[in-house]
């Protein structure tokens, strides 16, 4: 007998080679994401307190806080995804069931695919320039979010356009056999059937605003100040506030404060751990197709 | 005027684009009968059904000549209302298609369509269309779990349920049975015998066996043109034209 017995064949040089090389790449990624996060923790860390959260940066109160920045991040979001999110949902719902397939939806099309790649300084140049100083809102939290939803419309837009897409066209076909009219089919079939690539959308425009820095630089101005009441909230609206990603780039350079800024890192990394994690919980308890 | 047909078609020509797909076609559907459109694939007959609710009205570059009547009014005069017309005349696909919602939504779903809201109608309307569709018995105890979860025969007896909970008078059905399993279909062709008692059914197939065992009235039809028409049994029996008699003894399609 003179047969090979199958378990004796060895693995070929090259494909231990490939194996080594493939797994060095995969290592070498994950560590750089692992060493960079706990860099930031380790240096970040001791200034996360309760009262950098809660206080706001004053000499005369000896305080060290970020409570301004935080509100204003979440002003910021809050006005631009109120504009954005109806007029990009809206938009991707004339372009995939109402406009004809043809020049003009292919022409927007092409100009939102190439927005969502302009870098966002220049978004941040039209903003000062066009809302700024042509419509006179300066530096405030106004000029910011208008500057965001034209940054962040595209990425609504194109989420919701590509949920829609997946709609099997016999649902659409089933609910006008039955006497639906379009606006109906739209709101009882497609829109919940979609609702989880539009809150993809939504989140992912989210992330994107609160890690901005660029375009809020000279837009949204970066004034620190906490406003005392609920109702200074509003007038604030049409004032200079940083964000969060702003203070961080300031602290860092002008005032050369590190700890302040790798504190905020620490904040902003957390933030938008928790936004993923938010997705993609929400994508899932909203996918009607997997309700069994 | 008296109208025996339920629906009368009229010198109906159909093109898209440059494509003649339909050519003159006269054909009268019988009240409270079954009939079934055969033919290959591409003669036409799925489009002549569409044309029968307009479904053909989501199509681009649909132009249609000639008279469709439903109880001798054209359903393609310029004040129907296509929403009246297709509650009139309810159309079940050839996958199954029920929504991605519950089996009471799904069912609900065209009775709302119409206006209805009150809660105990709807209740009322799901359990009679269900129980129509024979298949209440299966699903009652789970109405408000997705109807994405029953299995394809399941699911095309829901979109059968759900056509008849809008109370058509003509139920049109797109190869009904070519997506499922032989006794789902079997379950679906014993399903027809019932409907008709009630409604007015056309239903497309593929399967000439089908059509002997459901249909009252046959058409047959190739590239676009209605060869033969009439009675199924003598269709099948003594067939007058040679393409009818080469399609159905299976020298061709």
């Amino acid at each position: 007998m003179n047969e090979k017995k199958l378990s004796r064949i060895k693995k070929r040089p090259a494909d231990k080679f490939m194996y080594f090389l493939i797994y060095l790449c995969a290592s070498l990624s994950v560590i750089l994401l692992a060493g960079i996060i706990i860099y930031v923790f380790v240096r970040g860390i001791k200034s996360v307190t309760p009262e950098f959260l809660t206080t706001v940066t004053s000499v005369r109160k000896g305080t060290v806080g970020i409570a301004g920045n935080i509100v204003n991040t979440i002003m910021i979001v809050f006005i631009t995804m109120i504009i954005a999110t109806p007029l990009g949902v809206g938009a991707a719902i004339y372009l995939n069931e109402y406009a004809k397939p043809g020049k003009l939806v292919n022409a927007v099309e092409f100009a939102t695919e190439t927005l969502s790649g302009i870098p966002s300084v220049i978004f941040g140049l039209f903003g000062m320039m066009f809302f700024g100083q042509t419509l006179g809102l300066g530096y405030s939290l106004m000029t910011g979010s208008l500057t965001l939803i034209l940054m962040v419309l595209p990425l609504i837009t194109r989420n919701t356009q590509e949920a829609l897409k997946t709609v099997p066209d016999s649902y659409r076909h089933g609910a006008v056999g039955l006497g639906a009219g379009k606006w109906h089919t739209i709101r009882t079939i497609l829109l919940p059937s979609s609702i989880s690539g539009i809150i993809t959308g939504v989140i992912l425009a989210v992330g994107r605003i609160v890690g901005e820095s660029a375009a809020l630089l000279f837009t949204a101005g970066s004034a620190k100040a906490l406003p005392k009441t609920f109702a200074a909230l509003f007038p604030k609206i049409f004032q200079s506030g940083g964000t969060m990603t702003l203070q961080l780039y300031l602290s860092a350079t002008s005032e050369g404060d590190f700890d302040t800024a790798f504190g905020i890192a620490v904040v902003l990394i957390i933030l938008v751990f928790l936004i993923n994690l938010g997705t993609k919980k929400l994508a899932v308890k909203f996918d009607v197709k997997r309700k069994k | 005027m008296e109208y025996k047909s339920k629906m009368s078609i009229r010198n109906l020509n159909l093109y898209y684009g440059d494509n003649h797909a339909l050519k003159e076609i006269n054909m009268e559907i019988r009240p409270n009968a079954v009939t079934a459109l055969i033919g290959p694939s591409g003669c036409g007959k799925s489009t002549l059904l569409k044309t029968l609710n307009r479904m053909n009205d989501l199509v681009e570059n649909v132009r249609i000549e000639g008279e469709v009547l439903l109880d001798g009014e054209d359903i393609y005069g310029k004040e129907v209302d296509t929403t009246v017309l297709r509650k009139k005349v309810g159309m079940v696909f050839q996958q199954p298609n029920p929504f991605p919602m519950s089996i009471y939504d799904n069912i609900a779903y065209g009775p709302r369509v119409h206006g209805i809201k009150d809660k105990k109608k709807l209740d009322a309307i799901v359990e009679e269309s269900l129980r129509g569709a024979a298949i209440f018995e299966e699903v009652k105890d789970r109405l408000k779990k997705s109807a994405l979860g029953l299995s394809g025969g399941q699911q095309q007896r829901i979109c059968i349920a759900r056509a008849l909970a809008v109370q058509p008078e003509v139920l049109l059905m797109d190869e009904p049975t070519s997506a499922l399993d032989p006794i789902s279909t079997s379950k679906i062709e014993d399903l027809m015998e019932e409907l008709k008692k009630k409604y007015t059914v056309v239903t497309v197939t593929h399967n000439m066996q089908q059509a002997v065992r459901i249909a009252d009235d046959t058409a047959f039809f190739l590239l676009g043109e209605l060869i033969e028409f009439g009675d199924t049994k003598s269709i099948f029996s003594y067939p007058e034209d040679k393409r009818t008699e080469d399609y159905i003894t299976g020298r061709f399609g």
